[in-house]
Parts: C-alpha cells; sequence; structure tokens
C-alpha cells in the first residue's frame, strides 16, 4: 500500500502534479466558501471559459499563459462586476452571452492557430496535472498564496459583506470594493486551477468540496476548513486515479469530488436539506424570558 | 403643504444644546429619474424617539438610506451629529429581512459580533471588549441564551432581536429601525418598545419605521409623517389629525380617541388594497 502510495512521488514531475494539486484544491474550496454562499458559481464558470481564450490568446502572441488567463479572467470580472452593480440588468443574461462569445472567439483562434503551433491547448480543456512544470508549480504556490494571504487579511469584512452587504456597507464597510475584490480572488483561482482540472471542470472543484463542507456545518469558519480538507483529499485522490487508471486529471479529481459529496449529503446530518432543497425550519419562540 | 413644525422637536425641555441629532436639509433623491423624496426639511433633536408613518412606497426606507449615507441626495444635505452623513458606525441601520439568505453559516454571536467589525478596522481580531459589548447587546434583547444557534434556527421575531443586537454593538448614536415590529408577538413587540425607550434615555436618538399607526401612536414621543415629503413631524396628538393622515395616506384612515388612547383604523367604506 505504502509503496502503492510512494511510487508516483518518487518522480519529480509527479511529485510537482501531487504538490499542485492539493494547493489548488485548497484555494479552489477556500475561495468556493464564498462562492457557494453567495450563488457565484455561474460567474466562476464564465471566468473559467474567458480565461481559456486569454490561454490561447498568451500561446499565438508567445507569452506565458499565466499572463493571458489573468488579464483575460480578471477583466471579464471587472466587467461582470460593473454589470452585476447596475440594477435592471439580468446578470445571468449578460453572462451567458459574454462568456459564450468570448469562449467561442478563443475556440476559432485556436483551430486557426493550432495548425502552425504544436501545443496543445486540449489539455488546458480538460486539465493535465502532469503537465505542470516548475515554473508552473511556482506561479500556483505564489498566486495561491496571495489569495489565501487576501482572504486571511479580509476574513471577517468578506463574511459580513456575504452575509448582509447592505448592513455592512451602512456600517462603513467598503461593500463594493469587497465584492468586486472578491470577483478578482474567483478569476484568480480560476487561472491558478485551469492547468490541472481544465475549464470545463474548474467550477466543480470550486463548488463541490465547499457544497460538501456546507452540508455538515454551520459555521462559516468549519465550513471553509472543512471545504479545504475535502478539496485537497479530492484532488490526492484523484491524482492517484489519473496516475494508475491513465485518466485525465481533472476528470479524475471531480470524480472524486462528486464522490465525496454524494457520501456526505446521503448519510450527513443536513441530508433532509440535500432531498428537500429548503433552510431548517424555524422554531418558535418560546423559552426565553429576558429580564 | 411642505411648512414643516421644525420647532416642534425643540419643545422638549430637558434637550441638551447643540447640533440635532439628525438634521434633513431641503433633501431631494430617488432612483434612475424616479424621484422618492422631495424637499424633505427635518431636525431630530438627540435622544427622541420618532415613529416614522407612510404607506407602501412613501420612501420610509429611502429616508433611512440617505440618513445612513447609503443613498446619495441629488439636491439638499443630512447631517447627523452636525457632519455630513456617510456610512459608518455611528448610524446603526436595521432593514427589513426578507432579503437575509437565513441558511447562511453563522450564528446568532457571529452576526452580532459583524457590529464589532467597522469599528475593530482591517486585520483587528475581536478581542475581549468586543466579546463583552456582543453579550451585552445579545442580553438587552433577550436572546442571551441563543449565542450558538444558527440564525436559521430562529423564528421570526428572534431574527428581528439579533438583528437588532447586531446595531446595538456597533455602539450607534443613531438607530434607524424598518419594521422592527412586523411579525412579532405581542410580549416581543413590547420588550423591543421597552429597550427603546431605555436606549432613548442613554441619549441614542431613534426612528422606527411602522406599519402600525395604533402602536406608534401609543409608543413614541414624536410621530413623523412621510409621502414624498414630510406631511408632519411632532408630538402625536398633535400630528395624528384626521387631516394630516388624510394628506399622508391619501386614503380615509379613522381616528378613534378613547380616553387617552388613539387609534387608527381603516375606514370600511373606503377599503383599499396596497
Amino acid at each position: 500500500m505504502i509503496d502503492w502510495l510512494m511510487e508516483p512521488l518518487g518522480y519529480t514531475f509527479l511529485l510537482r502534479g501531487f504538490v499542485a494539486a492539493i494547493m489548488i484544491g485548497v484555494i479552489c474550496a477556500v475561495v468556493g466558501t464564498f462562492v457557494v454562499l453567495k450563488g457565484m458559481a455561474f460567474i466562476g464558470d464564465a471566468l473559467a471559459h474567458i480565461a481559456f481564450t486569454g490561454i490561447v490568446v498568451a500561446f499565438l502572441a508567445g507569452f506565458s499563459f499565466y499572463i493571458g488567463a489573468l488579464i483575460a479572467a480578471v477583466l471579464a470580472a471587472l466587467g461582470i462586476g460593473a454589470v452585476s452593480q447596475r440594477t435592471g440588468i439580468s446578470t445571468d443574461t449578460s453572462i451567458g452571452i459574454f462568456f459564450s462569445g468570448i469562449f467561442a472567439a478563443g475556440i476559432v483562434l485556436m483551430s486557426l492557430g493550432i495548425q502552425t503551433y504544436t501545443i496543445d491547448l486540449f489539455s488546458y480543456l480538460f486539465g493535465d496535472i502532469l503537465s505542470v512544470r516548475r515554473d508552473d508549480l511556482i506561479s500556483i504556490m505564489i498566486l495561491g498564496g496571495i489569495v489565501l494571504g487576501i482572504i486571511l487579511i479580509f476574513y471577517k469584512e468578506l463574511l459580513f459583506v456575504s452575509f448582509d452587504p447592505v448592513v455592512a456597507e451602512s456600517a462603513g464597510l467598503p461593500a463594493r470594493k469587497l465584492q468586486m475584490l472578491l470577483l478578482i480572488l474567483l478569476s484568480v483561482t480560476v487561472v491558478v486551477s485551469v492547468q490541472a482540472v481544465g475549464v470545463v471542470l474548474v467550477v466543480a472543484m470550486i463548488v463541490t468540496p465547499s457544497a460538501t463542507a456546507y452540508l455538515l456545518t454551520d459555521r462559516f469558519g468549519v465550513m471553509m476548513a472543512l471545504g479545504a480538507l475535502f478539496g485537497a483529499m479530492s484532488a490526492v485522490g484523484g491524482f492517484y486515479v489519473s496516475y494508475y487508471a491513465d485518466v485525465p486529471s481533472g476528470g479524475a479529481i471531480v470524480l472524486v469530488a462528486t464522490l465525496l459529496f454524494a457520501i456526505v449529503a446521503i448519510i450527513g446530518p443536513k441530508r433532509r436539506n440535500f432531498w428537500k432543497l429548503a433552510t431548517v425550519s424555524p422554531e418558535p419562540s418560546q423559552h426565553q424570558h429576558p429580564a | 403643504m411642505e411648512s414643516v413644525p421644525e420647532v416642534l422637536s425643540e419643545q422638549r425641555s430637558n434637550l441638551p444644546a447643540g447640533p440635532a441629532a439628525i438634521q434633513v436639509e431641503d433633501l431631494s433623491t430617488g432612483y434612475q429619474d424616479d424621484p422618492v423624496l422631495e424637499h424633505v426639511q427635518l431636525s431630530v433633536a438627540p435622544g427622541s424617539l420618532v415613529g416614522l408613518i407612510g404607506p407602501n412606497g412613501s420612501g420610509k426606507s429611502t429616508l433611512f438610506k440617505t440618513m445612513t449615507g447609503l443613498q446619495p441626495p441629488w439636491q439638499g444635505r443630512v447631517l447627523i451629529n452636525g457632519q455630513p452623513g456617510r456610512p459608518g458606525p455611528e448610524v446603526a441601520y436595521v432593514p427589513q429581512t426578507e432579503t437575509v439568505d437565513w441558511s447562511f453559516p453563522v450564528t446568532v454571536g457571529q452576526v452580532v459580533m459583524m457590529g464589532r467589525y467597522p469599528r475593530l478596522g482591517f486585520l483587528r481580531w475581536p478581542r475581549k471588549p468586543d466579546h463583552k459589548i456582543v453579550d451585552h447587546a445579545l442580553e438587552m434583547v433577550g436572546m442571551g441564551g441563543f449565542k450558538s444557534r444558527q440564525i436559521g434556527q430562529l423564528s421570526g421575531g428572534q431574527r428581528q432581536r439579533v438583528f437588532l443586537a447586531r446595531a446595538l454593538a456597533q455602539e450607534p448614536s443613531i438607530l434607524l429601525l424598518d419594521e422592527p415590529v412586523s411579525g412579532v408577538d405581542a410580549t416581543t413587540q413590547h420588550q423591543i418598545f421597552e429597550l427603546l425607550d431605555h436606549l432613548c434615555k442613554d441619549g441614542v436618538t431613534t426612528i422606527v419605521a411602522s406599519h402600525d399607526l395604533s402602536c406608534v401612536a401609543q409608543r413614541f414621543d414624536q410621530v413623523l409623517l412621510l409621502n414624498r415629503t414630510v406631511h408632519g413631524f411632532g408630538p402625536p396628538e398633535d400630528v395624528l389629525t384626521q387631516d394630516l393622515l388624510n394628506r399622508t395616506f391619501q386614503s380615509h384612515l379613522l381616528l378613534l380617541r378613547l380616553g387617552n388612547r388613539t387609534f387608527v383604523v381603516e375606514d370600511p367604506d373606503h377599503f383599499h388594497h396596497d
């Protein structure tokens, strides 16, 4: 068993993938806590697709895919934020139009570019953890560290704004800036994860472990910590499945994450919520008699 | 029509001299191109307990939002303790709660602690004094035993009291409550008003928006009638007149006085839905 677990870690390139997968599992779930609670999954999905176009452009223009993806995703996040803060426009629809259009441009560009470029852009669609090079790992660790650091710094403010944006703003917190910050953190997370999980499945990596944690706790901090644990477990589990079954890492990681969710949803304490899709029913007030 | 009995708020003899707690000067504002408030003129003395009355869509919530600095004036200005109003812990706002996600994984204690965050500032974590303030705020609203409950597990009245406790934890000098007693049982309602009386004696200026005219007539030392603009402001006995109420509600409300108690009912011959 130990040999079985240790064997892939003996190769440097596999060890790199292993470490990258854990880091990605953790930051996706930490950011995912906000995404799940604020219902931002669709925005996350859109950002991933837009990042892909940024990657294609980066390859065609010959610069680092991180820079291309980051610029595309952050610009899109700012655009979506600006749209969603105006009233009267359906955010869902405008995101749907916006991201499909930009993703379509990426697909077309890729088809045109692939005749002259040999790099396999398909690995960014479905994820290939084994393609993580030394430079990629450094980028993942630095960007991931920045995301975690910023969330630690603004933890209580992000919590207040996520729970009750109107009162948070009236009490003096910069609510709009914090919501924008959250979108930027989400786009950085998406970019960092695209290489390992792929554009198509990034959103699952962000949402599923946090949703699993949500089924198990009533505390925000615990949900974040448990989500990170499930994210890391999915990443490690998926890594081994990918290695031994020789399947794409993105699919393997997300499959493990989904399995974890299914197990917890079926046997976990909040399972009634899951089936009923309803919140805990309120109890009538009675016992408390203030002086 | 827009003559405002400003003097009425100054009539209380025991008030400290100095700037009004809330001074609204010729305020007009709205959304997109729709004006909601026009030429609102108002001066509220520190420590007042004001009942804010007006029909749906009369601009009660918008007036609160301009006082908290969330809604910028198109014209005129709002002064809070003599300073132009901007968002901050000094003015605590408790909006209506129908948009709150009750399944959010936070406990009662965490929600109330949020009231401390603006005063704490970035990168500062709650300390002992903050926990004491949170405990005290929860005791004041009679929710001391519910600290570790998830908010979704509370009844409607309990939720209202938790949000009131969060406002108190901000240590505000001005408290703006939007329908705090709607959907709350009579006992809770009584407790909340006792608490508000107590706060006003401590110098906290409180404005409570309410649909319940009879309750306002009995509980508040001042009444503000609002519908786009101020239709009346002063002690209930001066302001709750048939004429002013009809002007504010543009409908027919009957005023009943039984002894020294005032009741307001909708004229059954002119029943309408809003």
